[in-house]
Parts: structure tokens; sequence; C-alpha cells
């Protein structure tokens, strides 16, 4: 089960509202290699791995990728907040406008709807942690992009948070990797599905 | 130290905390981040402490929540809202 605290990970409090900036940002939350992707990844890949340490790896990234997509959602929420009928037609925000008002809702920056086949549990240790460690790469590669695209100092500072964070979790996704590796055949890694085949790697 | 620094200090242990538990996720036996990770938790129960001494429930759980008779859980402003950040 889940407790929830009363808190953001990391403190956002942005002074200008700038739909512009919000139709960017939200695809951290809804988008391919958005938080929001990424709790559901490794939440649901927990339930076939093998190893009680990846099983616990798994379980405290994916609960710290909810509180990232909390994050993102307060950005999008205080930029789109307080806006003008003239401000929404300006910024292009009124085809997200029209839809969902100032709401927060799963989509891409490109307006497609969060899908699941943004994650993937395939039910193998070895290609599910390559999943991962190339999701953090490709979260990494999107803040990259917006920190490119955004020069307000309120956005910037909770972006380059998220940002390293997807740095340390690569870097623990590639401990797991090289830990279960350890575990089985050194000649022939692939011989069985740990995740599948009994003895595998005993 | 006045009632938002002291909050916001608790909440950076929080993050030390937690980045001791991914690390330890994948170093089960490494003593100095084990005694890290219970310097961390001390310091923040030290400063929690001091906190509700001086100005109550911290509110950050439904269920630590009861102040003065009343269900402050649902008091304002909630994490998302500028305010929050502002208090």
């Amino acid at each position: 089960m889940w407790q929830y605290e009363k808190k953001l990970q990391y403190p956002i409090n942005i002074k200008n509202p700038n739909p512009k900036y919000a139709q960017i940002i939200i695809s951290q939350y809804g988008g391919p290699d958005g938080e929001l992707g990424a709790s559901m990844r490794y939440l649901t890949q927990r339930y076939s791995m093998p190893y009680d340490d990846v099983k616990g790896l798994l379980t405290d990234i994916g609960t710290e990728e909810l509180a990232h997509l909390e994050m993102v959602c307060a950005m999008v929420h205080q930029l789109t907040r307080n806006l003008t009928p003239e401000e929404i037609k300006k910024s292009g925000f009124d085809k997200y406008f029209v839809d969902h008002t100032a709401a927060v809702y799963p989509v891409a920056a490109a307006g497609i709807p969060w899908r699941a086949e943004y994650i993937q549990a395939k039910g193998d240790i070895i290609a599910d942690l390559h999943e991962d460690l190339a999701a953090e790469q490709k979260a990494r590669v999107t803040y990259d992009n917006l920190l490119r695209l955004i020069d307000d100092p309120d956005i910037l500072d909770p972006l380059r948070f998220l940002r390293q964070r997807e740095i340390v979790h690569y870097q623990r996704f590639g401990e797991a990797l090289r830990r279960t590796t350890d575990r089985l055949d050194s000649k022939n890694f692939y011989a069985c599905n740990p995740s599948f085949d009994k003895n595998c790697g005993r | 130290m006045n009632k938002a620094k002291l909050r916001r200090k608790i909440w950076e242990l929080d993050f030390a905390i937690h980045e001791m538990v991914l690390f330890l996720d994948t170093h089960k036996n490494n003593t100095a981040a084990l005694n890290r990770l219970k310097m961390y938790k001390r310091e923040r129960e030290m400063l929690v402490r001091e906190y509700v001494s001086r100005f109550g429930s911290m509110n950050e759980t439904a269920n630590a929540s009861e102040c003065n008779n009343s269900w402050c859980w649902l008091d304002g402003p909630w994490p998302w809202e500028n305010k929050f950040a502002e208090e």
C-alpha cells in the first residue's frame, strides 16, 4: 500500500504563469518518457522479478516517480492559473483548454493522451532492466530538451533536480543489472529466463 | 531556525534518507551507507521534535494530523499550490 505525504519532493513555486511552457512540460507527465509511465513501468514490473533486491529497487524508484509526476503536475497547474481567454488563444493553449479547461490531464506535448504502450513488462529480468535503463536516459534527454526551451529560473530549478534524478536511477538500475548477471552463467546470460524458468541461475 | 527553514531542513533530510535507501537497495551490506542512513534519521527525528514542540503537528500524513481536537489534515494549502511553498 501507499501513504501520502503532504509535500513535494522538491519545492515548486512558479511566479509567472505561462501556458506555452505548460504545454511542453506536460509531456513529462503524460508523454512517452514521462513520470506517469515511469512509475507504472517499475511498479508493474515488480511482480515478475525473481530477486528480492530488484523487487525493492523497483518499489522504491516506482514510488519516487509518483512524487515526480506530482511535481510535474504542480508545474503545469501553476503555469496555467489565472489565464484570460486572450492569453489562452495567443499561447496556443486553446486546443488543450477546449477539452480539459485548466485541469491537468496526462498528454504528450503534441496532445496525444497517455498510452499503456509507453511502458513494458516483458517478464524477463534482463529485458526489463534494459527497458528501465533506456527509459531513464530518454527521460533525461526530454529534460535536457525542456531546459533548452525554457528561461524562467522558477521552472529551471526543479527541472534540473528532476533531470538529475534520472541519472541517479540509471546508475541504480545499472547496478541491479550487474548484480543480476553476477547470479547467472557468465558464458551465457541468456541460457534461461530467471523471471520464469525454475532453478535458472541456481 | 524559523518555521519555514526548519520545515525545509526536515525535507532535505527526507531526500537524503531516500537517497541512502536507493543506494542500499543495490549495496545491501554497505555499513558506511547504513550508518549514514541512521545519522540522517536521528537528525530528522531531532528536528521534527523541535518543530512539533514549537509549531504543532507537521500535518504531513493523514494518520498524524489531529491538532487541537480538529482534523487539520484537510487544512490547505496543498503541495501543488503556490501558497504551499510560500508558507
